[in-house]
């Protein structure tokens, strides 16, 4: 009897994937917990196991085909002894469809954390890919969604009888996810101002230009990874109002102690200066939990917990990998997951749980020579720290005979806040806290 | 008088005006009209309506014109003016009536003269023996409409310079006549007096004629109304005019800073209007003046606290069908009906009932190009369609603009016989939010002049199948 291969849900959110590669042919046999094929999503490849055995009779879906929707059937496994060229998808009266498709799905950030029972997850989670049908919405808002990833049963629709519409859509969008879009008033007209339309770009078509002044140039094709780039920052830079807040911090305690936990470590750990900035960051996220939030439309969400996401550069792009409750955790376990999470992250090997959440980043160019530079903000995120390099500079230091000039390490880094959540004075106390615990690092190891 | 406590005064008994009362009483809320002269306003009685009774004269006579290329003869045509004129102006009568009966039916009654605000929640009304009344309102909506706008030097007279109003019951028919402005108003006269044998000269100011609409239908249109008869002067300006007996020249500066000089029996000025703000005891309010027009929010709220504003006192688009809107939109915000959304001025259509009959609704090309749209563009011409042929008419365009990315229906645009009418399936689709997709796959009945509304879509998608 005949097995359908469906296209599995990597995540609690996901709609639709690009099958990026098949690993098997026509006519192979598998085993179970064979890797069949390579899904790509908007961040990472995943690889999609054989749950059952048998031959492939049919690959449905051919590699490279995008916006593969969630549940549709992309091969067709024959048993053992059935003849493959008999076999059709859907077909061998199988009355059950196909077990669960290989990889489980990635459980949920929420699930994985039952014990933050305060921190609700960005996009909401729960409701089935295929719950879009039975919400009233406009064919317009069904396509916007889809195209941007959200959950239409997550948006309050403003339409008649509750319809999802363009406009719902767009609030969605402006207010980081599928949160409910807040519905104008009728009794204070003058205050509502809804289905305002999203600033658009400049409207240059760069082709044009080069096409018009004979420009030489190279297409690459955006892959996913770009294409969520290129949106969620296009949106972060439009929607959330930046602010930016710049501090110098003497590293040479820091570096002191991290000489000696480094001798003092077992053979192959070797503690970062980075580890620190991601523990004192957590620390600092305890200290001054203002800073520890997100803006949800209508509310401010504290966050429990510190779950710090850390940019990386990788061949594609930037991908920002979490560590979670950093606050809980050790320097040597802090550097080995994020040793982990940054080699997985150039190899495009993260699962969605793992970058998916968050609630801080931290970008550091000071491996670059940086001095300083500002970040944008990784909604919705409140605030991203953008580290600059630790290089000797003169410092002025008061002593019982008056100003003298000194030589320390000093590393410059700039706070960039979502004034709907952290304010100036939220985020420079956060800014103090933050010095304070790498200028006297004993008090991060307490 | 009875009653002069009200929920609501609506001063102006136009498109806006009435609609709103009777929304009012639908709602449950006491309403009265306040009207100084004709119920129906300047649509009903001067301006949408009775044109179109004008226009209609004009088409019967075209028909006959040409009534032998549908196989009958027709000798010795001619046309009484007066009768022309005379029809169209029972029509707009029947309709006051109408108006006037619809009021009463629910139960709202009008005040005759003219209503001004005199304190908080007072109206003054004038009648036109001069004697005053007040009514007492928790809200008052203004709803006093336009006029036509006055340029230096173009000032009607009545007699040899004309504005709407002269046009719509000409007393002779001039031998020859311009017409200053290319709006609506300006080419459905243009139209009008051409096809009853007029020598029509249209002079507009800016590089095209209908320039509220979509470049391709507004050079469509120019080539329309020439082959027509109708001489066309655009990025031209009339700078000054000598007024003789019993016709009148205008200097006409050209775009490469040369002059011309026209004679004609007539002019018509036709260079947009200007809100009625004066005489509304506006002083001492919050509501704001700007440009002739009152600033009114989404709603019609205006910056005075129980005063709304609507139609074209609140400026462009000056159309009736918006007035309604905003009369309804402004009640119900009154009355706190839930879920309400300002109107989208993306989703009123235009119609401009010439021949050809030009309407549209949402962006043009350019104007969806310059939002940064990464736009598909579909066209389909009448020559493509078997009733427009088979109706003598194969000549226009049906215009689709989608958003490239999102397949949402930006714009669409239409030239040729009974686009007006046609219009309003594009309007349904925008306000439904339909996609290419759902325009595809709708069944558009044969043979009828909508099948190109489905063919330009698909040609947008380059999947027309009649050309």
């Amino acid at each position: 009897m005949s097995v359908d291969i469906l296209m599995p849900a990597l995540s609690p959110t996901m709609e639709e994937g690009t099958l990026a590669k098949w690993l098997v042919k026509e006519g192979d046999s598998v085993a179970s917990g064979d890797v069949i094929a390579e899904i790509e999503t908007d961040k990472a490849t995943m690889e999609v196991e054989a749950v059952d055995e048998g031959v492939v009779a049919k690959l449905i879906v051919a590699a490279g085909t995008e916006g593969v929707a969630v549940n549709a059937v992309i091969a067709v496994l024959a048993d053992e002894g059935e003849d493959p060229a008999s076999v059709q998808a859907g077909g061998g009266g199988a009355p059950a469809p196909a077990p669960a498709p290989a990889p489980a799905p990635a459980p949920a950030p929420a699930a994985a954390a039952p014990e933050k029972a305060l921190v609700a997850a960005p996009a909401p989670v729960a409701a089935p890919a295929t719950s879009g049908d039975s919400v009233l919405a406009s064919p317009l808002a069904r396509r916007l969604a889809s195209q941007n990833g959200l959950d239409l049963s997550a948006i309050g629709g403003s339409g008649p009888n509750g319809r999802v519409v363009k406009r719902d859509i767009e609030s969605a969008i402006a207010g980081g996810g599928a949160k409910a879009a807040p519905r104008a008033a009728a009794s204070a007209p003058s205050s509502a101002a809804a289905g305002q339309p999203m600033p658009a770009g400049a409207g240059l078509d760069p082709r044009k230009i080069a096409a018009q002044l004979d420009m030489a140039y190279e297409e690459i094709p955006a892959n996913n990874m770009r294409k969520t780039i290129a949106r969620r920052l296009v949106e972060a830079k439009q929607t959330v109002p930046h602010f930016y807040l710049t501090v110098d911090i003497e590293l040479d305690a820091l570096l002191a102690l991290r000489g000696q936990i480094n001798k003092a470590v077992p053979e192959g750990v070797k503690i970062s200066v980075n580890d620190m900035i991601i523990l004192a960051s957590a620390k600092a996220l305890m200290d001054e939990p203002d800073t520890n939030a997100s803006w949800a439309g209508d509310a401010v969400l504290n966050y429990a917990s510190a779950d710090v996401a850390v940019a990386v550069a990788t061949e594609n792009g930037l991908i920002t990998p979490v560590i979670r409750d950093v606050q809980t955790k050790g320097l040597p376990k802090i550097s080995a997951e994020m040793v982990d999470l940054a080699t997985r992250a150039r190899e495009g090997a993260l699962k969605p749980h793992e970058y998916q959440g968050g609630t801080f980043t931290i970008s550091n160019l000071g491996m670059f020579g940086i001095r300083e530079f500002a970040a944008v903000i990784n909604p919705p995120h409140g605030a991203i720290l953008a580290v600059g390099k630790g290089e000797k500079r003169p410092v002025v230091r008061t002593a019982d005979k008056g100003d003298e000039l000194a030589i320390a390490t000093v590393m410059s880094v700039t706070l960039s806040c979502d004034h709907r959540v952290v304010d100036g004075a939220v985020g420079a106390r956060w800014l103090n806290a933050f010095q304070q615990r790498l200028e006297n690092p004993l008090s991060m190891l307490l | 008088m009875a009653d002069t406590n009200f929920d609501v005064v609506v001063i102006g008994g136009g498109p806006g005006g009435y609609v709103a009362a009777i929304r009012a009483a639908q709602l449950g809320l006491k309403a009265c009209v306040v009207e100084r002269e004709y119920l129906g306003g300047i649509c009903l009685n001067w301006g949408c309506i009775p044109t179109k009774a004008l226009l209609r004269s004009a088409e019967v006579g075209h028909l006959i014109q040409h009534a032998g290329d549908f196989g009958w003869s027709a000798e010795n045509i001619s046309f009484d003016l007066g009768k022309i004129v005379q029809r169209s102006r029972k029509v707009a009568k029947q309709l006051s009536q109408g108006v006037s009966f619809l009021l009463k039916k629910n139960k709202v009654p009008v005040v005759s003269g003219s209503g001004k605000l005199a304190g908080k929640g007072k109206v003054e009304v004038t009648d036109k023996d001069g004697k005053t009344s007040t009514l007492s309102a928790k809200n008052i909506i203004l709803a006093t409409g336009a006029r036509a706008r006055v340029l230096p030097g173009l000032e009607p007279d009545g007699k040899l310079i004309w504005t709407y109003r002269e046009a719509m019951v000409p007393e002779s028919l001039p031998k020859s006549m311009i017409v200053v402005g290319s709006g609506a108003i300006g080419i459905e006269f243009a139209s009008f007096y051409n096809d009853l044998g007029v020598e029509v000269t249209v002079v507009e100011v800016v590089d095209r004629i209908l320039s509220a609409e979509d470049e391709e239908i507004s050079a469509l249109a120019h080539k329309a109304f020439e082959k027509a008869g109708i001489w066309i002067m655009t990025s031209a300006k009339v700078t000054g005019v000598k007024k003789a007996k019993d016709s009148l020249t205008a200097t006409i500066e050209l775009a490469d800073g040369k002059t011309e000089s026209l004679t004609a029996d007539r002019l018509i000025s036709a260079v947009g209007i200007v809100g009625n703000v004066e005489e509304l005891g506006l002083e001492g309010t919050k509501v704001r003046v700007e440009r002739g027009h009152i600033e009114a929010d989404g709603f019609g709220a205006t910056g005075e606290p129980g005063v709304w504003a609507i139609g074209d006192l609140t400026g462009a688009p000056w159309l009736a069908h918006k007035a309604s809107h905003e009369g309804i939109l402004a009640v119900e915000t009154i009355a706190g009906v839930k879920g309400l959304h300002p109107l989208d001025p993306a989703s009123i259509p235009g119609c401009t009932y010439a021949r050809p009959q030009v309407a549209s609704v949402g962006l043009s090309e350019a104007k969806a190009k310059a939002a940064g749209r990464k736009v598909r563009v579909g066209r389909f011409p009448f020559m493509g369609n078997g009733k427009a042929i088979a109706l003598g008419d194969p000549e226009g365009l049906v215009k689709t603009v989608f958003d490239a990315d999102t397949g949402e229906l930006l714009g669409a645009h239409m030239i040729g016989a009974e686009v007006t009418e046609l219009i309003q399936g594009f309007g349904i689709a925008k306000s439904l939010e339909t996609t290419e997709e759902d325009l595809m796959h709708t069944v558009f009945p044969h043979p009828t002049l909508s099948e190109m509304m489905h063919e330009s879509v698909l040609d947008a998608y380059d999947r027309a199948l009649h050309f």
